[in-house]
């Protein structure tokens, strides 16, 4: 099994049964399958975002990469284990933050929750020391060793959860939802350090997001799903083009003008962007979002009174729905 | 930064395989990782220590009036159901020592159904340690110490009081009834547990055995309709966990037809208990990782 990736999976399935009350006592059993039938590969090293809509199945994905779930068919394996039948060995080589519950001791400093990682996941003394130096260094932790987890802030926890999963050098991290509520000064920390964690440790990364952001930063590689089916594989620019998505241009002029008009640059039929809504001085224009938005601000500040712009990028979950709409 | 890079380049490579993972002996590990989880918890608690001492407190005074109960009944009536006082004391200080030890190791295993509802169960399966050391764990209360306090006292004023010939057999028998004891009801809140893994919300169920069932053989059993006794004797195995050997130690008829040598099997029934627990356990650990709830 040479060529099996780090983590490979062949048309992995989990099938949950359900009941549901139809009548006064009756109930009807049925199938929902959270996934069905996903299949790729991930190397060691590399950094890949995972993203889809509430209830894609993503989640439900980590669960069973991480052993907490049995798949119902296919095949998985993490570093050449199946994580549902060996959780605990698997356990030790990789590292969990769920972005939203915290592992750390809610009355206790901070330091003590990482003594027990420490000793529960058996850290050799000094590769832990180095880890926790390392880790308090990049996340800034230093001052909050000793702060009771509770007096934390929901971004400061993050951190230190981050670090929680790190210490025992694991091969994999999953994060879900790692910034999710943070702010912006937080998000940048994280985003950061788990940056230079990949590229110094070639830690292999695996990250779900609702934050196009985070993926644009971080992730070479994207995977959209939806349905519980693998929707897209590959580069972000590429999912723009795939989901055909178009980023905002939000312009301010002088005076209320009739809509901005740009013909195509190459001299093509379709104008290099479309007024969407006109607000009085204020024009809200799309254009593809593969294309570069610097010559089109230059064009338009050439022919109209601009006093102020600023580019929205297209939200991921627009992106997806179109894309779902394209493929039958 | 410097430093960390210093210490990487004198010849220290990161070595990506995980280290100092062995095959170890699970029950080992769990024990070991129990302690881990447990050292934590008293260090949680004693972050509250006031706290801490009033519950510990309140927890020795709730417990003892429930003795004081049967004392003041005792004040009007000479026996209860043909037995005196130093005896109800012995029943009821071998129940409740044997609950007290379990409660302490296991009282917050009721605790899994809500783990499971909140999601934060997850986060035990992602460790390299046995989840059930870790349910086993979960907000381990040195307040229970309270419970054992009281009934080691009242088994104090029993074997003091009781007026019985003690043989070297007699007197071996409490301490193993007492462990007995306490790996049977730990046996019904694994049970319990497993149980929460499909009716999330069945704590309660679970709370009418080991509370209902510690407050039964606080009382002798001839005052209970025969068809419980024989419940509790052949189904749910507690009356292995007092009164068996206690009646035994008293030179008492069980109202049950037994032989006398049922009165040594408490140590087997426990070994029993415990093994169909740990059964049902990994029954429901494996229903959750296939359903995902």
């Amino acid at each position: 099994m040479a060529d099996d990736g780090f983590i490979s999976l062949d048309g992995v399935e989990k099938v949950f049964e359900v009941r549901r009350r139809a009548g006064l006592l009756r109930r009807e059993r049925h199938e929902v399958r959270a996934v069905d039938g996903i299949s790729f590969r991930v190397a060691r090293g590399e950094m890949v975002g995972y993203i889809g809509p509430n209830g894609a199945g993503k989640s439900t994905t980590i669960k069973m990469l991480t052993g907490i779930l049995t798949p119902s068919g296919g095949r998985l394996r993490v570093a050449g284990i199946d994580p549902s039948r060996e959780r605990t060995r698997l356990a030790q080589r990789i590292g969990v933050v769920f972005g939203q519950r915290t592992t750390l001791w809610w009355d206790l400093p901070l330091r003590d929750s990482y003594r027990l990682m420490h000793r529960m996941y058996r850290i050799p003394d000094r590769r832990y020391r180095e880890n926790l130096e390392r880790c308090v260094e990049l996340l800034d932790l230093g001052k909050l060793l000793e702060v009771p987890v509770r007096q934390l802030s929901l971004g400061q926890r993050m951190r230190g959860d981050i670090a929680a999963a790190l210490l025992h050098d694991p091969e994999v991290l999953y994060l879900d939802e790692p910034t999710i509520g943070l702010d912006v000064i937080s998000k940048v920390k994280v985003r950061q350090f788990l940056k230079e964690l990949n590229a110094e440790r070639g830690t292999t990364v695996l990250l779900t997001t609702h934050d196009l952001t985070d993926i644009e930063q971080l992730c070479g590689r994207v995977m959209v799903i939806d349905h519980g089916r693998l929707m897209y594989d590959g580069s972000l620019a590429g999912l723009h083009e795939v989901g055909e998505s178009e980023r905002m241009l939000v312009v301010d002029l002088e005076s209320e003008l009739p809509p901005i008009r740009l013909e195509s640059a190459d001299g093509g039929d379709q104008p290099a962007l479309r007024a969407v809504k006109v607000e009085g001085p204020r024009q809200w224009l799309a254009f593809p979002a593969a294309a570069s938005a610097a010559p089109l601000v230059a064009r338009i500040a050439a022919d109209y009174p601009l006093v102020d712009l600023s580019v929205r990028e297209p939200d991921i979950e627009a992106v997806i729905a179109r894309m779902y709409e394209s493929t039958p | 930064m410097a430093e960390s890079v210093a210490v990487r380049a004198d010849g220290e490579e990161h070595e990506p395989v995980g280290f100092a993972f062995e095959d170890r002996p699970r029950p080992l590990e769990g024990v070991r990782a129990y302690g881990l989880i447990m050292a934590m918890w008293v260090r949680s608690t004693m972050a509250y220590r006031a706290s801490f001492a009033m519950t510990l407190f309140g927890n020795l005074a709730v417990t003892a009036f429930d003795f004081v109960t049967i004392l003041l009944m005792f004040t009007h009536v000479d026996a209860l159901g043909g037995y005196a006082l130093p005896e109800i004391a012995l029943l009821y200080g071998l129940s409740s020592t044997a609950f007290g030890v379990c409660d302490l190791l296991l009282g917050s295993m009721d605790r899994v159904g809500g783990r499971v509802r909140d999601g934060t169960f997850d986060t035990l399966l992602v460790r390299p340690v046995p989840v059930l050391a870790q349910v086993a764990a979960d907000r381990f209360a040195l307040r229970r110490l309270g419970r054992i306090t009281q009934g080691l006292l009242v088994l104090g004023y029993a074997i003091v009081t009781l007026d019985i010939a003690w043989t070297p057999l007699k007197m071996l028998m409490l301490p193993m009834t007492v462990l007995s004891g306490a790996a049977i009801f730990g046996a019904v809140f694994i049970a319990g547990a497993a149980f929460q893994f499909v009716a999330q919300d069945a704590s309660e169920v679970q709370n009418s055995f080991t509370y209902g069932g510690t407050t039964l053989l606080q009382y002798p059993p001839t005052i209970f309709a025969k068809d419980l006794v024989r419940g509790v004797t052949f189904v749910v195995p507690l009356a292995f966990a007092s009164w068996l050997p206690a009646l035994y130690v008293l030179g008492r008829e069980y109202p049950v037809d037994l032989p006398q040598w049922v009165a040594f099997l408490p140590p087997l029934v426990a070994a029993g208990a415990c093994a169909l627990a740990g059964l049902a356990w990994r029954a429901g650990l494996r229903s959750y990782r296939s359903t995902g709830s």
